[in-house]
């Protein structure tokens, strides 16, 4: 096998990752970095430009409080939040996000990011925290900030196509990382004071529903594969929420967004029957507790109404564009030339919801002759993702912000450093920390930057390099390489290297992994539907998939990485049904139904599922964790809910 | 086929180390074949649609079909972004064709100023982070009962 040359960087903060979550941290680092004398580095698999859930652009951003016009208040957007998630949620990161995010926005807007403004120069809602904007180059504005902000200090370094494989340990501390380039030989070992992991979520851990080249039409991009998740499992950090998958309803196929059509165009779906799932299955959510009453609908009871009709065979479920564009029109009918005027313009604005952040979707229109002022389009619930900042909620278990805690959650929510996970040095933010859903890009991004001031304040509290051991670098280097080293080994002993009964290549190994998921966790093909034998057979199969990820075989460096992003889709995979298994109700039916046990239980299981993994035993554990208020609760949850 | 290149117009980025699609897309999918000097997707089932090479190709060689396991032939959108605003090609299969055209941002291209004009209050202690409390737009960041 080649020789791979190892590049050690030593450096304080570690920030791993390239998305909103990292370009915050970031922004922030550099500035605490450069008062306090310390160094940064960032590393990303791909581009910086272009990296991330928001590389093609985004047409809204989903949460902005608008404190500064009294618009809303923090006590608001936990409401909203804890109810949407069924009342799973940790209310002090939620409101620490909240209590930032406006800044993040503010700051986008002075890089230079477009947001729509009405008359009066008051930002454009979408709906009550959403705001519009023009955004196709949001991600390219909000990075190029945090490389002016690294870059043009001397404070940072920014490491581009190296990808991280897993954490680097000294003892409990996170040390660092390791990892590879996908350019060139080279194997990159990054030691570290403290590390902040921001690395999205895990998209392709269950089987999509396209079955060819339209696979990559994810809702969610496929370069989320779960690195995250793996990094925080391997490093030994407690998670959360590992069992709420998030589910997205959207346009069908290309996966367009539907929040301007339901929120801004205010459109209505409608069943083969014309029917409205949200108003004739309005009785089903009385069997959800106090979640079904509250408004807006929890997201997975939306989903789950719409999937009723579906299962019912009432589809196709339809978004009523037409009707929208038409209603909103309507006052201008006796003015023909204004009507035109309108129609053009919301022609536009639904183009370019579209153009900005599903391309995919604009050309699926096209290519079936569609207007959306004509003719509605199909809506569809898609394949499970695990997305900590969307309404789903996987990540690690971190500690809150000392200040905003009540007595009683001091001691269960906080140890020491904000947005810190269980292990010492080691921060997460975005996708990466869980419990604390409806961040999206902005909320990420100020999660970023409060973990980096903490992990900041972590280094000069705690300013000693970690020691390693040369021997374990280079097992962990021929660990990472194994997978080189094994299709070379045996790329000869077959006449075609796809086939080869020494090795498995990543696709197919990918595959293995989707079709196991689907199958017996509750993906697409059973109807989001599962319970403890077939969990239990899932575990099962993972074992055997756990044991031939040792014959991974990559015949590049583009392999390599694919090979290792697999493993991580594994492990967020075992990670989600040990915890899936674990809770013994159905809370999100629209995520999934535990068929076995399916109605809520809240005075059992109104609490946090975790779980970890044990590095030294390898072995796993779960654990329920209480559900603590911060902040006082609209509407009062019923009586029996004792945390 | 998600984003192919068309051999006509791509010229490898001449001698340069990588090709502008290579150094751009995010899931490390556009590689160069060096024989042939032509750029081309080495996996289109892991294609986001996500336009990067599209836009940044300097001979734009770079166009996309449409998923065909679920579309059918026969449109395209085209991008061309300047530095303050994209204009869109859309045209459908029944030969259709539309325009749109969007504002992309407000400033100069690299002149994002990490600070935005706004100034720090607090120290490493303290709740605020960099550009706080200015950029929240209020006197102090929320804090428990107030």
């Amino acid at each position: 096998m080649a020789e791979f040359e190892t590049v050690v960087v030593e450096t304080d903060l570690l920030i791993l990752g390239g998305g909103m979550a990292a370009c915050g941290a970031a922004v922030e680092a550099a500035h605490w970095a450069m008062q306090n004398g310390l160094k940064v580095a960032l590393v990303d698999k791909a581009a910086i430009d272009r990296s991330g859930a928001v590389a093609m652009g985004l047409s809204a951003i989903n949460q902005y409080v608008g404190l500064k016009d009294g618009a809303n208040t923090i006590t608001d957007y936990v409401n909203y939040v804890r109810n949407d998630l069924m009342g799973v949620t940790r209310e002090d990161l939620v409101a620490n996000i909240a209590r930032h995010v406006d800044s993040s926005v503010h700051l986008f807007e002075k890089w230079g990011l477009p947001i729509w403004k009405d008359a009066k120069g008051a930002y454009v809602h979408e709906g009550r925290w959403q705001l519009m904007i023009n955004g196709e180059s949001y991600k390219v504005v909000v990075a190029e900030a945090a490389k002016n902000a690294l870059l043009g200090t001397g404070v940072g370094e920014i490491f581009e196509r190296v990808f991280i494989v897993g954490p680097l340990m000294d003892g409990e501390r996170c040390a660092g990382a390791v990892g590879f380039s996908v350019r060139e030989n080279k194997f990159y070992v990054f030691k570290s004071k403290a590390t902040l992991v921001a690395m999205g979520g895990a998209v392709h851990v269950f089987k999509p529903r396209s079955s060819g080249e339209g696979m990559g039409r994810a809702w969610y991009p496929p370069w989320n594969a779960g690195s995250s998740a793996y990094f925080t499992i391997k490093a030994g950090a407690e998670m959360t929420c590992q069992e709420v998958r998030f589910i997205p309803v959207r346009f069908k196929d290309a996966y367009g967004p539907v929040g301007a059509w339901f929120l801004l165009f205010k459109s209505r779906a409608t069943n083969a029957m014309g029917g409205n799932y949200m108003i004739e299955r309005k009785p089903e959510l009385e069997k959800w507790g106090p979640y079904g009453r509250v408004k807006p609908v929890p997201a997975n009871l939306r989903n789950y109404l719409g999937m009723l009709d579906v299962m019912e065979g009432k589809g196709p479920i339809s978004m009523r564009t037409e009707e929208a564009m038409q209603a909103i029109a309507e006052s201008l009918k006796d003015d023909p030339k204004a009507y035109k005027k309108k129609m053009k313009e919301l022609e536009s604005e639904a183009w370019e919801d579209f153009l900005d952040m599903t391309i995919s979707q604009a050309l699926l229109w096209a290519a079936t002759n569609l207007s959306p002022e004509e003719k509605s389009s199909e809506i569809a619930a898609a394949e499970p993702y695990f997305i900590g900042s969307h309404s789903g909620a996987s990540g690690a278990w971190i500690s809150g912000p000392e200040d905003l805690q009540t007595a009683e959650t001091k001691g269960q929510y906080f140890w020491g450093y904000a947005h810190m996970s269980t292990v010492p040095g080691l921060f997460c933010a975005g996708d990466a920390s869980g419990a604390s859903s409806h961040k999206f890009s902005s909320g990420s991004h100020a999660e970023g930057r409060i973990a980096a001031k903490a992990a900041i304040k972590f280094i000069v509290e705690n300013n000693t390099m970690p020691v390693l051991e040369p021997a374990a670098l280079e097992a962990l280097k021929a660990e990472i390489l194994k997978p080189l080293a094994i299709y070379e080994q045996f790329e000869k002993t077959t006449t075609d290297p796809e086939i080869n009964p020494n090795y498995i290549k990543p696709r197919m190994f990918m595959f293995r992994l989707q079709k196991i998921m689907d199958e017996y966790a509750g993906g697409i093909t059973a109807q989001f539907t599962t319970n403890e034998s077939l969990l239990k057979k899932a575990l099962e199969l993972l074992a055997y998939l756990k044991e031939d990820a040792e014959k991974l075989a990559a015949s590049n460096l583009h392999e390599l990485m694919r090979c290792w992003e697999n493993q991580h889709r594994m492990w967020q995979a075992e990670a989600h049904v040990r915890t899936v298994l674990f809770r013994e109700e159905t809370r999100w039916p629209g995520y999934y139904f535990r068929a076995d046990k399916p109605q809520l239980d809240e005075e059992k299981w109104h609490v946090f599922a975790n779980c970890r993994f044990d590095p030294k035993t390898s072995t796993w554990e779960t654990m329920a964790r209480p559900i603590l208020h911060v902040i006082s609760q609209q509407p009062k949850e019923p009586a029996l809910a004792k945390a | 086929m998600p984003s192919y290149v068309n051999p006509e117009k791509c010229d490898g980025c001449k001698a340069l180390d990588k090709t502008a699609c290579q150094h751009i897309c995010p899931n490390d999918l556009m590689a160069l074949d060096k024989d042939k000097m032509k750029a081309y997707n080495r996996d289109v089932s892991m294609c986001w649609e996500c336009y990067s090479c599209v836009k940044i190709c300097p001979t734009q060689a770079i166009e996309v079909r449409s998923y065909a396991d679920f579309a059918p032939l026969g449109a395209s959108a085209t991008p061309m972004r300047s530095t303050d605003t994209i204009l869109w090609t859309v045209k459908f299969r029944n030969g259709t064709i539309k325009r749109f055209k969007f504002p992309i941002r407000t400033t100069p291209e690299g002149k994002a100023v990490p600070d935005g004009g706004f100034e720090t209050k607090g120290d490493l202690n303290s709740p605020l982070l960099y550009t706080e409390p200015a950029s929240i737009g209020m006197a102090d960041v929320y804090r428990m009962n107030n």
